[in-house]
């Protein structure tokens, strides 16, 4: 099954399974999504829960949260992660603030769903990766799936979860296919890492696609380097599973981080800090991060390549750690 | 510039009297609670931005008194009024101020975010044009779930100029919302006037290209206000047509307590203090023999009597202990077990658990938190305050 397939086996069985899942978002309903994520929930559920809407995203977004804080478990979709700035100010501001400044009075069951990622050459403003954004805001949760498995099982957690969650999907990932439990109740939750391969010699955390790119990195660095990777795909940035990371950590000594977003305040800069400070004496050598480039997206194909890590910035930054310094 | 005084109306039909005299009363009690709270911020017993809706009252008073129990208010960072019409506990909301542990939001919202769930106050927002949205949401769910509930989204006048107005009138008309927009329009958004911050100046008209006929009351007659209030209600209810009223009215003090209102004359805000709601009403019901003036001296006077009580809470009420800092961010449950699972940046205590002096061995320690917080049975976990919380909301 593909990803996009998966995300919408997950809509559609929580929709099924509860009368207050509903869905929002531009071009969702007729048109099947920008992404196809929705098709055929519209004919499946009619109007009342699939709801085309204006192209409003502020609007729609902070409707979602008046929704949830009075009953429904809205599921709000933003055709790409850009779009979503036009929302921030409801997904801070609002979602991510309103339980904690009522003092607990209400729960905001929110999810806002939204791609991201390049490679696409739709420029700077399509093609973005995101996720340090999210994860700065305490009250929110913040998913990123890579496999189609946990595309529908993050997804399904999201929407039972209390919390507001922005579920972070990726524009390549939608094609890729994979394994996925038939299962109704199966669910991944929040919090919990996947160790997509053990090794001794290094650990690697990617973030969203870059869990494939460290992946494929990983099969070159054994094959020709003999370095034997442990590479995590954290699956949620909040909640962390630092404690896999740590483990790995203490067991390979080495650390490198591979997002797509820019390097500044990025998932990775985050990450490095938390390492740094609670495996210090772990570490034998300077964690590194491999980022996208701190440029807007370009549209150019080649600058555009040469903007987002692929399997070489990986495999350079490993053998980096294994550097003798002076 | 011209200077737009809402015209004197004849004063409209007077309900019966015991309504007649609980307007009055609620009137009254906001006028003389934000008298109070204006002294207390100048005690400096009351922090941030303190919002004064004195000269407002007849415009919130009488457009609440339009809403039954189960219909939503909400309103903007200008809302100590919307919640006391509401029938929040004015103890409460005074606490609120004081930013302590008995206020309405324990403390954590303050003057701009009040909020009373059981009084369907669904609260005041610091964002202008923030509440928009919300409204049309929970107008969204009432309909979605079939409820018999109608939403009143009450903001300014400055903020017609957001966006999200704009986007929020035309999907509550697209999706035929049962939701009314109440422009409290005083005239000024801070210090720009009316004229000087919106193109349209007849303010109920801005709703109509996006599918949401306006409608306009004086905001400073608490019977005219009730009146138009109550049949755009209906309408929204009855015919899902969402609709704009106007209320024009006039806020006689400051934007906020830091204003030396350089951008009005003293002229005009005599002008409107003739039309002084709580006065005229009062004189109205005097003159029409339902309120005796000696009725009206006790009434003041028991209604002062009231705020003393209410500062008096507040003062006694503890401020939140440094422990509280973390709870309520999350919904804690399986996948969130506490403000540690998501804030893993150190293994020794956040601050306020250090200062009190908390056993460490309660805390979390990062590395073992996970097994120390559990497996799936969830709960247990390792901080006590996150704990309790997780309980109280299992309801
Ligand atoms: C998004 C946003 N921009 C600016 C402000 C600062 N601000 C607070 S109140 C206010 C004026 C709003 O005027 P109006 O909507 O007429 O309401 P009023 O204060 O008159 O009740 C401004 C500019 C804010 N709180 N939020
Ligand atoms: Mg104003």
């Amino acid at each position: 099954m593909r990803y996009r397939e998966a995300l919408n086996a997950a809509l559609r069985e929580e929709m099924e399974r509860d009368p207050d899942v509903l869905l929002m978002g531009e071009d969702i309903g007729v048109f099947n999504g920008a992404f196809k994520v929705t098709a055929g929930l519209l004919d499946e559920f009619g109007e009342r829960r699939v709801r085309d809407t204006p192209i409003s995203e502020n609007t729609i977004v902070g409707m979602g949260v008046g929704a949830a804080m009075t009953g429904l478990r809205p599921v709000v979709e933003l055709m790409t992660i850009n779009f979503s700035l036009l929302a921030m100010d409801q997904i801070v501001n609002h979602a991510a603030s309103i339980r904690y400044m009522f003092g607990g009075q209400v729960k905001v069951p929110l999810v806002v769903r939204m791609p991201q990622g390049a490679g696409h050459q739709l420029g700077p403003t399509h093609s973005h990766s995101w996720e340090a954004l999210y994860l700065h805001v305490p009250g929110l949760l913040v998913a990123v799936p890579t496999t189609a498995a946990d595309a529908k099982g993050l997804l399904k957690s999201a929407i039972r979860d209390d919390n507001p969650v922005v579920f972070i999907e990726h524009e390549y990932l939608y094609g890729q296919r994979g394994e996925v439990p038939d299962d109704e109740d199966f669910t991944v939750r929040f919090g919990e890492a996947a160790i997509r391969r053990e090794g001794s010699d290094v650990t690697i955390v990617g973030i969203s696609r870059m869990a494939l790119t460290a992946a494929r990195a990983a099969k070159t660095l054994s094959e020709e380097h003999g370095i034997e990777s442990e590479i995590i795909d954290p699956r949620t940035l909040r909640p962390l599973d630092l404690d896999t990371i740590l483990t790995s950590v203490r067991k390979t000594n080495r650390l490198v981080i591979v997002e797509e977003g820019w390097p500044h305040g990025g998932v990775g800069a985050n990450l490095a800090a938390l390492v740094q400070e609670q495996a210090f004496d772990d570490l034998d050598a300077p964690i590194q991060r491999v980022t996208g480039a701190d440029v807007p997206m370009p549209y150019s194909k080649p600058l555009e390549q040469i903007a987002f890590p692929h399997e070489p910035q990986v495999i350079d930054a490993v053998v980096a750690t294994f550097k003798d310094r002076p | 510039m011209t200077e737009r005084v809402a015209p004197s109306t004849d004063p409209s039909e007077l309900p019966e009297p015991d309504v007649a005299i609980e307007w009055l009363r609620t009137m009254m009690l906001i006028r003389r609670f934000e008298e109070r709270a204006g002294e207390m911020y100048a005690k400096a017993k009351v922090g941030g931005f303190l919002h004064l809706a004195i000269g407002e009252e007849a415009t919130i008073v009488g457009s609440t008194r339009a809403l039954r129990d189960q219909d939503y208010l909400i309103s903007t960072y200008r809302s100590h009024g919307h919640a006391l019409a509401r029938g929040s506990d004015p103890d409460r909301v005074m606490a609120e101020l004081f930013g302590r542990v008995d206020g309405l939001c324990r403390g954590r919202g303050g003057s701009m975010h009040m909020f009373d769930l059981e009084k369907r106050f669904m609260g005041g927002y610091g964002i202008v044009g923030g509440n928009l949205p919300l409204a049309a949401g929970f107008a969204l769910a009432s309909d979605y779930l079939g409820l018999d509930e109608a939403t009143l989204c009450q903001f300014g006048d400055g903020a017609s100029n957001q966006g999200t107005f704009g986007e929020t009138m035309n999907l509550a008309a697209l999706w035929s919302l049962p939701v009314v927009f109440m422009i409290t329009n005083n005239q000024f958004g801070m210090g720009t006037a009316l004229e000087r911050h919106s193109a349209v100046t007849d303010l109920l008209r801005k709703g109509e290209g996006f599918g949401v006929p306006g409608m306009r009351c004086d905001g400073m007659d608490i019977a005219d206000t009730y009146k138009v209030t109550t049949e755009a209600l209906k309408i929204a209810r009855e015919e899902r047509q969402p609709v704009l009223v106007e209320a024009v009215t006039y806020r006689f003090r400051g934007h906020s307590m830091a204003d030396p209102e350089e951008y009005r004359t003293k002229e005009q805000v005599d002008e409107w203090r003739k039309r002084d709601p709580l006065a005229v009403f009062g004189d109205q019901l005097v003159q029409a023999g339902i309120l005796g003036e000696d009725e009206r001296e006790t009434m003041d006077r028991e209604t002062v009597e009231r705020i003393d009580q209410a500062v008096a809470f507040a003062d006694a009420s503890p401020h939140p202990s440094p422990n509280d800092l973390y709870d309520d961010i999350y919904v804690l449950g399986d996948q969130v077990r506490g403000w540690y699972s998501v804030d893993e940046r150190t293994p020794t205590p956040h601050r306020g658990e250090d200062e009190h002096g908390m056993d460490r061995a309660d805390l979390p320690q990062s590395a073992e938190h996970a097994e120390a917080s559990g497996g799936d049975d969830g709960g247990g976990a390792a901080a006590p305050t996150p704990t309790d919380d997780a309980q109280r909301d299992e309801d």
